[in-house]
């Protein structure tokens, strides 16, 4: 893989599912009060080591015949696959959207946006000043 | 780029807090209307919300899908000298339930600003994701 874009290539698919994750969340945060709504997430870390070609932790295949053990984390269009939050307090009408935990991640996901964001910069500065020469 | 579509989520569910707190406002206005000379006072309104899908995701947006009117009993008041009472001397009021009204204007107020966060963080990511490299 090319030295030069090879970490800011790592950098930028998890910018690209930070994105995705954030739609999500605000997807629930919009849908708080909609009766029957029920929250949903992706599992972050799974659908970034997918992204990144990396082993996905299953049990090995040793022979063709053997079925793989993998969780599907992604679907066939490249989106991670969402799953469905377990409420700790169902609300009466069906909306398993739990207000603070949604704001909390909501936080958390914009947070390691800007992060990675910071590593990009971080290398882009790097590589800049590694061709200038000064 | 999904970040963008966080606007078109939180932008809808903003508007239907919004709509949700019009009506609100109506019914608080018309709390203590009196029945007219047809005999209908003023019903209470409800706002209902759904769900709705963004395209290209499994993502939700949210709905106003209508206005009802509640069928709740409405208030009769015993006031026989009054130019609007029936022949039993009884005034017929609305049936809005004051306190229900502030609990839905407060729940409908939070969650529009909850949206709207959601908005500003989404407008700061994407203008420091414009930055980026510079």
């Amino acid at each position: 893989m090319d030295m030069l874009t090879a970490r800011i290539d790592s950098h930028g698919k998890a910018l690209e599912l930070l994105s995705q994750r954030q739609k999500v969340l605000a997807g629930n945060i919009a849908n708080a009060d909609t009766p029957g709504f029920k929250a949903r997430d992706f599992d972050f870390s799974a659908a970034l080591a997918q992204a990144r070609g990396e082993a996905d932790g299953g049990a090995a295949v040793t022979s063709n015949r053997h079925l793989r053990s993998t969780t599907l984390t992604q679907t066939s269009g490249g989106t991670p696959r969402l799953q469905w939050r377990n409420a700790e307090q169902p609300a009466l009408d069906g909306n398993t959207v739990d207000l603070d935990r949604e704001r909390a991640a909501f936080a958390d996901n914009a947070l390691r946006y800007e992060a990675t964001l910071r590593f990009i910069n971080g290398n882009v500065k790097t590589m800049l000043s590694a061709i200038t020469g000064q | 780029m999904s970040l963008f579509q966080v606007f078109n989520i939180s932008g809808s569910a903003v508007s239907a807090q919004g709509k949700r707190l019009n009506v609100v406002a109506s019914n608080l206005a018309n709390a203590d209307s009196i029945a007219g000379p047809d005999g209908q006072s003023y019903k209470s309104r409800q706002v209902s919300f759904e769900a709705e899908p963004v395209p290209g995701g499994e993502v939700s947006a949210v709905r106003v899908t209508g206005v009802s009117e509640s069928d709740a009993p409405a208030r009769r008041v015993h006031e026989p000298h009054h130019p609007m009472a029936d022949a039993e001397g009884y005034v017929t009021h609305s049936n809005v339930n004051v306190v229900d009204e502030m609990v839905n204007m407060i729940s409908a107020s939070r969650a529009y600003q909850n949206n709207v966060e959601v908005m500003n963080t989404a407008r700061q990511l994407l203008s420091k994701t414009l930055q980026m490299g510079q």
